[in-house]
This record gives structure tokens, C-alpha cells and sequence, in this order.
């Protein structure tokens, strides 16, 4: 990696250098070292982007709170939300010690200024999309998370390893309930084929574009934010999903899905990325309902916020008899 | 748009289990204490991980420059006495 050392000031050159070296040796980068301004501002902008999506991919799971088929299923889904609640406050408290504070990363996203992941743009239609939803969305970023907890920028790798912990129930939940479903009547088998049909392509397309669509991923890599490529963790995705698939009864409805002995992997037929990049253009089923519900949310929560502050400010508490 | 410049931001501390010391587990904003150690409870301990949680004002958090090694810390090398290692005589002696 070459680095214009000659016009930096002697203190920035010699912070280049160490932070070259550290990501040289695979060492990490902590909230204090220098680093570039263009490696600050990425991780700025992917940390928080990845808070954001947490954030709002509780609504299409929230959606069905109140419509799971058992309060056991409820009380699993309650957890799962919960859980996604948390995913999205880790990643803003990371994104933190890059020096952006919370505020500002908040009104990015209520103003539209930031982004989210697209997959979130889709609705859940039935209880069986909550299935595909816990089985290929969450699957799909345990698949891009687990090589992240190696990030160079180590708050964020911190937390996907806590992220991680916690996402590989996520996972099985998904995978349990299109189990139900695919063992049922001939009615929840199809009702469960169906969702899987609409979340496969989405799902294979959280990734990312295909590399060579993808001009900052190189940057990436050689600061050793991203370990491995969209396409090859794509790839490792679906290899491990077919047979997911067929131990559920189920298929993916893609002709050219099959296995490549030449290759040692599945073949699977092109994605719809002009879908892909229309969805996150802002032209997807449930963007706008999203950033509204969001909006919402914000706004009808504010006297909640003013409230906790005024307390705190008239009374400076910090009464442990209070603390349950 | 956002109103939460009264809600400043707290470091995070968890024991997990008796024996172990608190370890860092991240930062939240909250209000005051109170709210601050109820929300690291339910944003750090959704797993029964914690039998105690700490939360300290990041402000009052002092920490160490990890540049400024030669000057803070004191410098490892030329000192291996202060490793078991160093001393080969008592190698093999029982419980030494």
C-alpha cells in the first residue's frame, strides 16, 4: 500500500506509518490511534449504516408481533426484535468513538442522508416470511458478519463478535418455523415455499454487487475492514443454504441452481440487479412506509426523552435503592 | 432534529459470573445513573451475562495515550527479570 507520506505534516506522516504497520501486522486500530480521514469516515459511514439497518429491520418482524400463531412464537419473535433493538445501539456505540455522535448519526438517517440495507425494504407477508426473513436474511449477515469480527477498526469488530453471539439463534428460529410449516398441511408447505421464493434473490443480493461492480471494495480490503469479497461470500452463502433447503423439504426456485463438481461449489442464475439498485433508490415495496414508521417513532418518543431529561436534570439521581 | 444533548454517554462494565472481574462492554447515552445502569442491564445482559454492571460517565474515564509509549509505560525490553522464564537454575526443581 503506498502512502504520500511527503505531504503530511511530521506528526500525521508518523501516524501514517504506524497505522500502516499496524495494518500490515493484521494488528488492530483503536479509537485513539491516527488513522486516515478517508479510513475514519468509511468505517463512520458502514458502522452506522449497518446501526441503521438493525433499526429498521425491526419493523417487518415487529409487524407480526401481535400475529405470531402462538404466544411461545410471540414471545420468540418479542426476543428476536429485542435482540436486533440492541444490534443497532452496539453498532452506534461503535461508530461513536469514530467521533460522529449519536445525534447526528440518528438525523442522518430520519433525514434520509444515510443508508440502510435494502433487504429491508421488502415486506413480510405472511408468518412464513418471518421464517425466510430469521433463516436467509439473518443467515446472510451471519455470513458477511463472522469475517468482520476481524475488522481492522477494532470497536467494530468487537462488536460483531457480540453481534454474532447472538444472531445464530436468530438464524435457527427462521429455520424452525418454515420446519413447521414445510411439515404441515399442503397449504403451510406452500405458504413456506412461497416466502423462501421471495426472500432467495434479496437475500443473496445483501453481499453486496458483484465485485466488479463494486469499486470500493478494494479499499476495503487493503485496509482490511472487509476480509473477503461480495461474490465469495455470496458463494459461501448459498453453498450453505442448499442443503439447509433440502433437509426443510423445500427448493429454490432457480433453474441454475446446481452443484459444480468442476468448481466444488453451487452455480446459481444471475440476480435482478436492476431490482436491487431501484430498491435502494428508494423505489422498493416498503421505503417509504419504513422512514415513516421511523419518523414516527422518533417524533411520538420525544416527550419520553424530554421527560428522562428534565428528571435527571431536577433531581441528579443516582439513588441505588431505585436501581432494581 | 435530535434533543439529546442532555443525555450524555456512559462506559459499560459487566461481571459476568462471581470470581471475574468487570470487563468492558461497550458505551449508551442515557439521562442520568439510574437510567443509564437500567438500559446497559437490557442492552448488555439480555443473556443472564452479567451478576454486576458497572456504568461510569465516559468523561470521567481517564485513559492512557497509546502513542506515548516511551514516556507512560515503562519499557520492556532489557528487563525478562521480571519473567519466571529468566531464571534457568530453578528449572526443574519441583514447585519452583
Amino acid at each position: 500500500m503506498t502512502t504520500a507520506t511527503e505531504n503530511l505534516s511530521p506528526a500525521d506522516a508518523a501516524g501514517q506509518e504506524n497505522f500502516d504497520r499496524l495494518i500490515a501486522e493484521d494488528s488492530r486500530i483503536e479509537p485513539t490511534d491516527w488513522m486516515p480521514a478517508a479510513y475514519r469516515k468509511t468505517l463512520t459511514r458502514q458502522i452506522s449504516q449497518h446501526a441503521h439497518s438493525e433499526i429498521i429491520g425491526m419493523q417487518p418482524e415487529a409487524n407480526w408481533i401481535t400475529r405470531a400463531p402462538s404466544l411461545k412464537r410471540k414471545a420468540i419473535l418479542i426476543a428476536k426484535v429485542q435482540d436486533e433493538a440492541g444490534h443497532g445501539l452496539y453498532l452506534y456505540s461503535a461508530a461513536e468513538t469514530l467521533q460522529t455522535g449519536r445525534d447526528e448519526l440518528v438525523d442522518q438517517l430520519l433525514e434520509g442522508r444515510a443508508k440502510y440495507s435494502s433487504i429491508f425494504n421488502y415486506p413480510a407477508r405472511t408468518w412464513a416470511d418471518i421464517g425466510a426473513i430469521g433463516w436467509l436474511v439473518d443467515g446472510a449477515a451471519i455470513a458477511n458478519q463472522v469475517p468482520l469480527c476481524r475488522a481492522s477498526y477494532a470497536p467494530y469488530g468487537r462488536a460483531m463478535v457480540r453481534i454474532c453471539k447472538e444472531e445464530s439463534f436468530h438464524q435457527r428460529q427462521g429455520w424452525e418455523i418454515l420446519y413447521e410449516l414445510s411439515h404441515g398441511t399442503p397449504e403451510q408447505k406452500q405458504m413456506a415455499q412461497e416466502a423462501i421464493n421471495r426472500f432467495y434473490g434479496p437475500a443473496l443480493q445483501m453481499f453486496g454487487p458483484p465485485d466488479n461492480d463494486s469499486p470500493n471494495s478494494k479499499q476495503s480490503m487493503d485496509w482490511k475492514i472487509k476480509r473477503f469479497s461480495n461474490d465469495e461470500l455470496r458463494q459461501r452463502f448459498v453453498d450453505m443454504i442448499v442443503p439447509q433447503a433440502e433437509a426443510l423439504g423445500l427448493h429454490f426456485e432457480d433453474p441454475d441452481l446446481k452443484w459444480n463438481e468442476e468448481r466444488g461449489h453451487y452455480d446459481f442464475g444471475e440476480l435482478d440487479w436492476d431490482e436491487f439498485y431501484s430498491a435502494i433508490k428508494g423505489a422498493g415495496p416498503c421505503n417509504v412506509q419504513r422512514m415513516q414508521r421511523r419518523r414516527q417513532a422518533f417524533e411520538e418518543g420525544a416527550w419520553v426523552r424530554e421527560a428522562a431529561a428534565a428528571y435527571a436534570e431536577k433531581y441528579q439521581s443516582s439513588d441505588s435503592q431505585l436501581i432494581a | 432534529m435530535s434533543d439529546q444533548q442532555h443525555w450524555p454517554m456512559w462506559e459499560v462494565f459487566v461481571r459476568s459470573s462471581r470470581g471475574l472481574s468487570h470487563v468492558h462492554a461497550g458505551s449508551l447515552h442515557a439521562p442520568d445513573a439510574t437510567m443509564a445502569l437500567r438500559n446497559a442491564r437490557d442492552l448488555y445482559t439480555r443473556r443472564n451475562e452479567g451478576t454486576s454492571v458497572w456504568v461510569v460517565p465516559t468523561e470521567a474515564v481517564t485513559a492512557s495515550d497509546p502513542d506515548s509509549k516511551g514516556g507512560f509505560f515503562e519499557s520492556a525490553s532489557g528487563k525478562n527479570y521480571r519473567h519466571a522464564t529468566y531464571y534457568e537454575k530453578s528449572e526443574g526443581v519441583p514447585h519452583l
